[in-house]
């Protein structure tokens, strides 16, 4: 017995041991990823084969919904840039206030809490019920309409003017000393010193950083969902997952989740026009250590010294934090309430934290699984090979999701598989598909510098031992690997435990998961029930987050404080 | 790596609902291989909406009353989120559905229903009912009736429109709350009572009427309760008979159904077995005695609608109270058939309008 065990070991260590063709990481995840996203949007295409597209798109309704979608789109950017320049402004000339650090962390965090436990946050703000419109009946106004396009704009704006602000800032702090040595020598006023220095160095980053922010709105569903979804203010997103799941209307799914592939390929174009910029969003969230409190700007202040532009900065600082600040705080003291302990010890609750948990965990694994496949075929393909091109075309493959919107995607597997199976039934499994492939381009990006990095440094020493295989990935990958891995699969775990796109697409009383529990809580105007809902999302994803990267990555550091 | 973060971490909270899960991946994997997999024999599926199982509807008696009658069976209701959304659940899951039975259905979706080729007869005796109308149907199984009104709070409006002109002509404060016709029987017949009063003016009258409507939701309870009943707005598209249950059950007249001239649009709710079912003869016992006088009891106040048969003394007294249509109003089936689509995106298109 032991005998057999010790024999199946060493052939184990032995199969792990011998050298896999370098291609077949890379060959294997390509399979397997374009599989999930070529072959649903295949069986989409014949679909729209027999769409008669003429009338499709002389549809009033359809012509609505894709003009409001491009005009929220339009309005959350500008007003999005148009927030974050002064606040950027103002933080660079204010380096080292109390609480700086906190904030300009906070506004990275925006990236990391689900979508939707911060929609329950500005509801509980700016709602009906919320503190603004109650605050407004104390003073005898009528409370907020806040439902429709105001609501889309302020949550567009809570998620999108911190993160533009984050990249704006440390674009000004990386403007070089010398730069301001010359104005302080020819004694600038702060209006030259915008117009000469500061101006030129955000305009370069506009474009690309506009852009992005373009298509996060664009293709924003849990927000327009939530508080749109009416009629009168739904984007094209959220018109498939409606003509899907309300008017089992394929033929108009297929229509619109074809014009949005259209829009976010032009889009995903355009975006390589200003190929530095399309992963700025990210970079924030990777650099969550690095401390902002710029001190080669510290010296600098004394550039905006007079009262007047102190006053403008605390005020506009003061104003951004309140705007991020308000909707958590409401979100936290509302989680606890007559109805958390209920909620905590529902089934349904209990149930739907196990899914997420879940969902979570696989997604993560299948993320880093692909990503480890492309990345060690690449780098093969990259540094040994010296083909840098073809490896790089290679590691794009994984980007297909940011062409291909998740609810398109869906819209795509159900088409697939609907002949085949009961989608609701393995909604479970398209969830951790679609989520590993929306969470694969931020693995990617994660892990792509280190993993060329070992290589780089070490190839000689590894060709000259021969060491290969398991021994390499043990005694030289891994080591300098592990953070990075931690990070990518907490990344990973946490965009999927709170993202609503795939499971409103095939979730249902079978299968719940947090985020959609929360959604149809928000739904049905439970709000205590909601609140509780929330702070446990948020628990959720933070504990992952943490547990994540102290397990994989050991317990010197944890990248959030 | 990813089995003991999974173990270490959760293992000392005990966690049940998580065995339950893996085993549900698991099985989910078994079943996207084993097509069209159905429970035990004895369980009964039955999609139907929200309010037909909550603890106040009439869902928990019928279940309990069916369980003893039938013995060695359970009744399995699966609760979706609005009742127009029970049809799209069986179409988008096709043949593998696990419904055996669906039950809150309309007059208005019976052909829409029937076309899809997943409902199979019921061979269910229907002609002892008592309804406004003649039942032809072999398919749909009659459980209750109703008309559309709109329920108002009496102490935030003191007289209501008696008209849909009134009320598009009513003063700001008049607001309503209604349903979205993709997703929910009521909103779905307002759109149809609306086209029925105004035929080809329907979609000039919608986007005349766009400024009294407060919100759309997806299904009645979330009108009616959430909203409604906490004050959101003065009026809600509901049944004449919604105030029936505040008379009987809070002793109260706060809420009065306001009588159009119009008149009101007939809603008979209607269930049907599966054509995929496997458990046709559970299925039929259960339909009849759906219209058994033992159910039938439980609906007046659990539904709050009229019952299907004649209850005599045991019909509560308020229900006698109600405001009597000055003509009822239906559409037939097959024409909502060939035009709803259009009627819906006409719909959508005056309130999409800004």
């Amino acid at each position: 017995m032991a005998g057999i065990l010790v024999g199946q070991i060493s052939r184990l260590q032995y199969s792990l041991n011998r050298t896999w063709p370098w291609w077949s990481g890379g060959v294997v995840a390509l399979v397997v990823i374009m599989a999930l996203t070529i072959a649903p949007l295949v069986s989409m295409l014949v679909e729209a084969g027999t769409i008669d597209w003429k009338t499709a798109l002389s549809d009033t309704y359809t012509q609505r919904v894709v003009w409001f979608s491009l005009y929220q789109a339009l309005l959350s950017t500008l007003l999005s840039l148009g927030c974050a320049i002064p606040v950027a402004l103002a933080l660079a000339h204010s380096p080292s206030f109390h609480g700086r650090r906190f904030l300009v962390t906070l506004f990275s965090l925006s990236l990391v809490i689900p979508t939707i436990v911060a929609i329950y946050g500005i509801v509980a703000v700016y709602g009906r019920t919320g503190w603004l419109s109650r605050a407004r009946e104390i003073i005898d106004l009528e409370p907020l309409s806040f439902y429709g396009l105001s609501g889309i704009l302020i949550a567009h704006v809570f998620f999108n003017m911190p993160l533009a602000t984050r990249v704006m800032l440390t674009s000004l702090e990386s403007i070089p000393q010398s730069n301001w040595r010359l104005a302080r020598q020819l004694g600038m006023s702060s209006l030259s010193i915008w117009r000469f220095i500061e101006w030129p160095v955000l305009r370069g980053q506009l474009a690309g950083l506009a852009l992005l922010v373009f298509t996060l709105c664009f293709t924003s569903f849990a927000i327009v969902m939530t508080l749109g979804g009416g009629p009168r203010a739904t984007t094209i997103e959220v018109a498939i997952y409606q003509s899907l799941r309300f008017d089992f209307d394929i033929p108009m799914a297929v229509t619109l989740a074809c014009l949005q592939l259209g829009i976010c390929l032009f889009l995903t174009l355009l975006s390589t026009l200003f190929k530095t910029d399309s992963d700025i969003g990210f970079e924030n969230v990777t650099e969550l250590t690095k401390n902002t409190a710029s001190s080669s700007l510290l010296i600098n202040t004394a550039l905006w010294d007079s009262r007047w532009q102190k006053l403008a900065s605390l005020m506009f600082i003061t104003a951004a934090s309140l705007f991020v600040i308000a909707p958590l705080m409401a979100l936290l003291i509302s989680s606890v309430n007559s109805s958390t302990l209920s909620v905590i010890t529902d089934s349904t609750t209990l149930r739907a934290i196990a899914n997420t948990c879940i969902a979570a965990l696989f997604s993560a694994v299948f993320a880093i699984g692909l990503a480890l496949g492309l990345l060690v075929s690449a780098r093969h393909l990259r540094i040994r090979l010296q083909y840098s091109r073809s490896g790089q075309w290679l590691q794009l493959a994984g980007n297909m999701i940011l062409i291909i919107p998740p609810v398109v995607l869906g819209t795509g597997l159900f088409l697939l598989l609907r002949p085949y199976a009961d989608v609701f039934s393995i909604a479970l499994l398209l969830v951790i598909v679609i989520n590993s492939l929306m969470a694969l381009p931020f693995v990617l990006r994660i892990m792509d510098a280190p993993m060329m990095r070992t290589a780089e440094q070490h190839d000689k020493l590894i060709r000259s031992l021969g060491v290969q295989g398991f021994s390499r990935w043990r005694h030289i990958d891994w080591p300098q690997l592990r953070k990075p891995i931690a990070l990518a699969t907490a990344f990973a775990a946490t965009l999927s435990a709170g993202d609503l796109g795939a499971i409103a697409l095939f979730g249902s009383e079978r299968v719940t998961t947090l985020p959609l529990l929360l959604y149809q809580r928000m739904g049905s105007y439970r709000m205590e029930e909601a609140a509780v809902t929330a702070g446990l999302l948020l628990l959720l994803c933070l504990t992952l987050f943490i547990v994540l990267q102290r397990l994989i990555g050991g317990k010197n550091r944890v990248v959030i404080t | 790596m990813i089995m003991t973060v999974l173990r270490n971490w959760l293992s000392p909270l005990k966690y049940q609902g998580l065995r339950h899960s893996l085993q549900g991946l698991t099985l989910a994997i078994a079943a996207s291989f084993s097509l069209g997999t159905h429970a035990e024999d004895n369980v009964l599926t039955v999609y139907t909406y929200e309010s037909f199982t909550a603890e106040w509807g009439p869902g928990p008696a019928i279940k309990e009353g069916f369980e003893k009658q039938c013995g060695n069976c359970t009744i399995d209701f699966v609760a979706l989120d609005s009742s127009a959304g029970i049809l799209n659940r069986v179409q988008l899951e096709g043949e593998n559905t696990r419904a055996d039975v669906v039950l809150g259905l309309d007059t208005n979706l019976m052909a829409i229903a029937e076309d899809t080729g997943l409902l199979a007869p019921s061979g269910v005796n229907t002609s002892a009912l008592q309804l406004p109308i003649d039942w032809e149907s072999d398919t749909f199984v009659p459980f209750d009736y109703g008309y559309f009104a709109f329920v108002y709070d009496t102490e935030a409006l003191a007289s209501a429109p008696k008209s849909f002109e009134a009320l598009i002509n009513a003063p700001e404060n008049v607001k309503i709350i209604i349903q979205d016709p993709r997703t929910s029987t009521p909103g779905l017949g307002l759109l149809l009572w609306m086209k029925a009063v105004y035929g080809d003016e329907a979609a000039e009258k919608w986007a005349a009427l766009q400024p009294r409507i407060l919100t759309v939701t997806k299904g009645w309870s979330e009108a009616y309760f959430s909203l409604f009943l906490n004050g959101e707005a003065p009026m809600v598209l509901s049944y004449s008979t919604s105030p029936g249950y505040h008379m009987e059950i809070d002793k109260t007249d706060r809420y009065q159904a306001a009588a159009f001239e119009e008149g009101h649009y007939l809603q008979v709710e209607v269930a049907a077995l599966l054509e995929s079912s496997p458990k046709k003869a559970l299925g039929q016992q259960f339909l009849n005695y759906l219209i058994d006088r033992e159910a039938q009891l439980s609906i007046p106040l659990g539904n709050v609608m009229f019952p299907v048969i004649d209850l005599e003394n045991s019909l509560p007294p308020s229900f006698s109270k109600l405001i009597e249509p000055a003509s009822t109003l239906l559409i037939p089936a097959e024409e909502i058939r060939d035009n709803r689509k259009q009627w819906i995106d006409e719909w959508l298109e005056s309130s999409s309008a800004r």
